[in-house]
This record gives C-alpha cells, structure tokens and sequence, in this order.
C-alpha cells in the first residue's frame, strides 16, 4: 500500500515535470525550427530589407514583408480598439448592474459566439461586413472595394469580444464584493467605486485578457483571409485592401514553390508572427508588472 | 427617564423601550423587514442605538446581524435580490425612503469588516480616498488627515516612512487598523463593526477594542461579535437576534446578568 502511493506519488510528479517541460520547450522549438526553415532567405537578404522593404516580388526574388507587417498591426490593433471598450463596458454592465439572470442568459450565448467556426465569421463578414463597409466608405467618399482593414477588423472584433469578455467577467468576479462595500460605505457613488476601485483592482486581468484578446487576433487567418482584400500594399487607410501575415502564409503555403527561396520567405512569415506575437506578450507581461506594482 | 418626541413627516415616534441613563437614540429601526427570494432573513426589527455608547448584536452565526448591519448604511443596495420595508431613522431622517444622496447619509458611518478590505491603492491613499470624495483636494490638510488618523489607530509609528507604499503590504492587524483609520477619516458619527478582531491575533484584537473604547467619546459603535468575552468588555447596550428577530435587549449589565428568554440564557451560557 505504501509502496503503491509512493509510487504514485513519483510516477504523478515525474508526469508533472515532463509537461511543464514540454510546454516550456514547444515554443523553443516552434521557434528554432522557424529560424533553421528560413535560414536560406537570411543568407541571402539582409534582415533589415526583409523587415522594412515594401517590394514583394517573389519571381524576382524580392520578399519585402512591410506590408504584411503593416497590416496585421493595422487589422489587429483596430479590432483591439473597437472590442475592448465594447467589452469592458459590457463587462461592467454584466458584473455590476444586469440582473442576475441576464449574466446567467449571456454565459451560454459568449460561449457559442466563441465556439462559431471562424469560417462562418468570414463568410457572414464577407455578407455583412463588406458591403456595410463598402457603403460606409461611399458615404464618407472613400474609395474602396469593401475588401478593406476595417471590414477585417469589424470581423475580428467581434470574433475576439466574446474571448475577452468572457475573461473580463472572470474578473470581475473575482473582486470581493466588500471592497465595493468599503467604497461605498466611505461614500462613493457606484460609478466612482467602479471607476477607483473596481478597474484598479482589476486593471492587471483586464490587461492580460485584452493582451490575449490581441495575441489571439493577430495570429486570426481564415475570417480575416476572406475579407481583408489580400492585396500586398501599404494601406494607405481603413478602407483600403491589406494582406496579413497568416493570410500570406495559409494562401500561398505548398503553391509556387517552384520559386526558389519561396518556401523559406513564408517561413521566415510565420517567424516574424511567432516574434511580433512573443514581443506583444512580454510587453503586455511588463504592464501587468508595472500595474500589479502600484 | 422621561418620554422624548420626536416629529419627522407627521410620524410621532416615542423612544421607549431603551433603558436608564441612556441617552437619545442616533438610530432608530423602525418595524424593518429584509426579504430574499426565498426567505425572510429579518423579521419586523425595532431598534434604538444609543448615542456614545456601544452597541453589541449577538446571536447565534446566521440571524441576520451582518445584515442588519448592511441595511444601517443601506450597503443591501447592492444586492438587487433583497427587498427592505419598514423605516431606519438616521439623525431623524428616515434613510429608506429618503430623496436626499445615499452617499452623504453613508458617509456619517464607518465601516468594519470581518476581514479588512484595503482599497487598492497606497497607505495614505486609503485615508484619503473618502476625503477626495468628500471634495477635499488640499495636500497639506489631507496629509494632516493621513498623520491624525493614523495615530488615532495606533498605527503611525509603523507606516510613516511607507506612506506611499501599497496597502496590500501591511500585515492583517495592520490592514484592519488602517480599515478603521480610513473610515474615521470621513468624520462619520456611527462606527458599524462587524466582527472586526475575528481574524486578527490578540495584540490587534486588543488595539482595537481599546481603541473601540477611547471612540466612544465621539462616535455611537454598533458591534457584532461572537466572543461572548469581547461583547462583555465592550458592551455599555446587548441586542440578541435569534433567526432574523430580535429576542431580547437592553443594558449590558441588565442583559448579562439577568437574562430573561431562555434562548438569551442558552446563548449566554453555551456560546451559540
Ligand atoms: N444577499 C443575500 N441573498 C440571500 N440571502 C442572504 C443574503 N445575505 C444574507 N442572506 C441570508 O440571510 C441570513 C442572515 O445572514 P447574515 O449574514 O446577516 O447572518 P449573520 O448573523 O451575520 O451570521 P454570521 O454570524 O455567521 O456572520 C443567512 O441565512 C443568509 O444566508
Ligand atoms: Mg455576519
């Protein structure tokens, strides 16, 4: 008996060890593989070309990948502006004000509209989205296909709120209630125990679920791959075509490979999404940090 | 004693049922009932708190003293499932169906909790985060505030050089030190303290009790508590609840010695 639970002790702790080990090294290894696969397009162009040259031309042997870079930051970053104050003021709404049955109706519908195919988002994006962008930008006489970086942020928004809004409330739940009743109970109104304690309290979550929320958004491929134009191009606005990195990689990935260096160029993509997304990561970590601080 | 009155909205409400040497009722819980979905969790509540003195709640875990409590500064707003009737007179102003700001009529109490809640700001912040509400922005008056309070509590001495430091960092004694620091810092009239040594060691249980004393001075204290001891150190009026009614109360001498329902003599005897 002893024996066994000894034994079940080391096998679960030797268990234990060898995941966290994997989980630590798959990230090493996803990137040392990237780095070794694109090996071949590093020696033959300078890192500082590949990053910041905007000439994508892959019969010539021109792989410029500003664009690309230019507009996953675009597409990402304006889908993070328009859903995360969406959430947290749903969030907010949900945690503080909703009667209860309205946050017990809406953790079901979060969970579907988290659980959709990111297929269909593309398809209802290609639907809905578009066309509303199309005759939002003959309005404000923009010039554009509807194909756009807004069209793909408006689909990525609202991919991503119910993924952040989910962890919002999570939260939010996890504030005591007590600390709002000492902050009432000293005479604050409840929007200012919201303002001065809830978001303070809570500011270290709401910056990892939104830093999430992005990592999420820019690694996002098929929904923004059907709306966002796929034409290589700085945009010039929100309204013009743009081609992300994912879209880049799933679109042409296994095709045209009899260009030389290629297959390499797409590697040296999915490396370049691997360290912008590892880079937002630690630069969110280091808000969580100074915040948790204060 | 002889028979005040009081007029408030045509209601002619007699201070009875309070005992000698008593003086005027700073609270009055008139006819109060608190119900939940599915219960009543407090059962036509007459009450009068005495002014300058403390009050003690006991009754066994469960009758409706942290509720009561809640309801005092009217805390039970955020729970959208309870529903109050009944009238809680407040320096005459009936706090329940008041047109006046909740927050001005909060801000004459202080809050003690069963565990502090420091806010999630620095030392000093937590004092003057109720001043700042209360629209005081001069630093020179609201650093006098941080220092006079916090040696009101006992607690200067330890926290001068890390004023700025989070709250979070100071030990739970210190922590609930600092809670009853912050809520004098607002001038309240009524200290609401529910259970506030329950998870403090001795020493803190001690500066506070002592400090409860010293108050009393100035403040009107409502306690709960379930140290029989404590309520007998502290107790100058005892109000005992048994499932959401108030059973029997009255002086603490009175009460202590010569309880009357056997539920009170029980309680007294077993300790729950
Ligand atoms: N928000 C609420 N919704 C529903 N029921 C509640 C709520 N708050 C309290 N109750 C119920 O009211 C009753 C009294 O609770 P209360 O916290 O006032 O007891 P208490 O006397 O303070 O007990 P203890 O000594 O254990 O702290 C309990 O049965 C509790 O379950
Ligand atoms: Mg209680």
């Amino acid at each position: 008996m002893q024996l066994k639970r000894k034994l079940a002790d080391k096998l679960s702790s030797g268990w234990m060890i060898f995941s966290l080990a994997f989980f630590l090294l798959l990230p090493l290894a996803i990137g040392v593989g990237l780095v070794l696969k694109s090996k071949g397009l590093l020696h033959e162009h300078s890192l500082l070309d590949l990053l910041f040259s905007g000439n994508w031309a892959p019969s010539q042997n021109k792989f410029g990948f500003w664009p690309f870079i230019i507009s996953s930051l675009w597409v990402t970053i304006l889908a993070i502006v328009i859903a995360a104050p969406v959430c947290l003021l749903s969030a907010i709404y949900l945690s503080q004000f909703a009667p209860r049955w309205a946050l017990k109706l809406m953790r079901p519908v979060i969970d579907i509209l988290a659980g959709i195919p990111s297929v269909i988002y593309g398809v209802w994006g290609i639907l809905v989205m578009v066309p509303f962008v199309s005759s939002l930008g003959a309005i404000l006489n923009k010039e554009t296909t509807g194909f756009s970086i807004l069209a793909a942020a408006l689909v990525l928004a609202v991919m991503t709120i119910p993924y952040v809004l989910n962890m919002l409330l999570e939260v939010f739940r996890q504030i005591p209630v007590e600390l709002q009743e000492a902050s009432l109970s000293l005479g604050a109104t409840r929007w200012e125990t919201i303002k001065h304690i809830i978001l303070r309290k809570g500011l270290s979550g709401i910056i990892s679920a939104i830093g999430l929320g992005f990592s999420k958004a820019l690694g996002e491929t098929i929904a923004v791959l059907m709306v966002v134009g796929n034409v290589v191009q700085l945009p010039k606005n929100a309204f013009s075509s743009g081609y992300t990195l994912p879209s880049l990689i799933a679109n042409n990935y296994g095709e045209m490979m009899s260009i030389p260096s290629y297959d390499a160029a797409l590697m040296f993509g999915a490396l370049l999404l691997f360290a912008i997304i590892l880079a937002f990561n630690f630069l969110f970590r280091y808000i969580i940090y100074k915040s948790e601080a204060l | 004693m002889e028979q005040t009155t009081a007029t408030l909205k045509g209601i002619i409400h007699p201070y009875e049922h309070y005992g000698e040497g008593l003086t005027q009722p700073i609270v009055e819980v008139k006819g109060l009932n608190v119900f939940s979905k599915n219960a009543q969790i407090l059962k036509n509540i007459h009450l009068s708190v005495p002014k300058n003195k403390i009050t003690v709640l006991l009754g066994p875990s469960g009758c409706g003293k942290t509720t009561l409590l809640k309801c005092l500064n009217r805390l039970t707003d955020l729970y959208s499932d309870l529903r109050l009737d009944g009238s809680i007179f407040i320096d005459n102003e009936d706090i329940l169906n008041t047109p006046r700001d909740i927050t001005e009529i909060r801000q004459k109490m202080g809050l003690l909790l069963q565990r502090p809640f420091p806010l999630p700001m620095s030392i000093a912040g937590n004092i003057t985060y109720g001043l700042k509400l209360k629209g005081i922005r001069n630093k020179k008056i609201l650093e006098a505030k941080v220092e006079k309070h916090l040696r009101d509590v006992a607690l200067w001495d330890e926290v001068k050089d890390r004023l700025s430091h989070s709250a979070n960092s100071l030990s739970i004694g210190q922590q609930q030190r600092l809670c009853l620091a912050r809520g004098l810092a607002v001038e309240p009239e009524i200290i609401l303290a529910d259970e506030p040594t329950s998870a403090l060691d001795p020493i803190s249980s001690k500066v506070i009790e002592e400090e409860f004393i010293k108050l009393k001075n100035d403040y009107t204290i409502i306690l709960v508590t379930h140290i029989l001891r404590q309520a007998k150190r502290l107790a100058d009026y005892v109000v005992f609840m048994y499932y959401g009614e108030i059973v029997e109360h009255g002086d603490a001498e009175e009460i202590f010695n010569n309880p009357k329902t056997a539920l009170l003599k029980h309680y007294l005897e077993s300790g729950y």
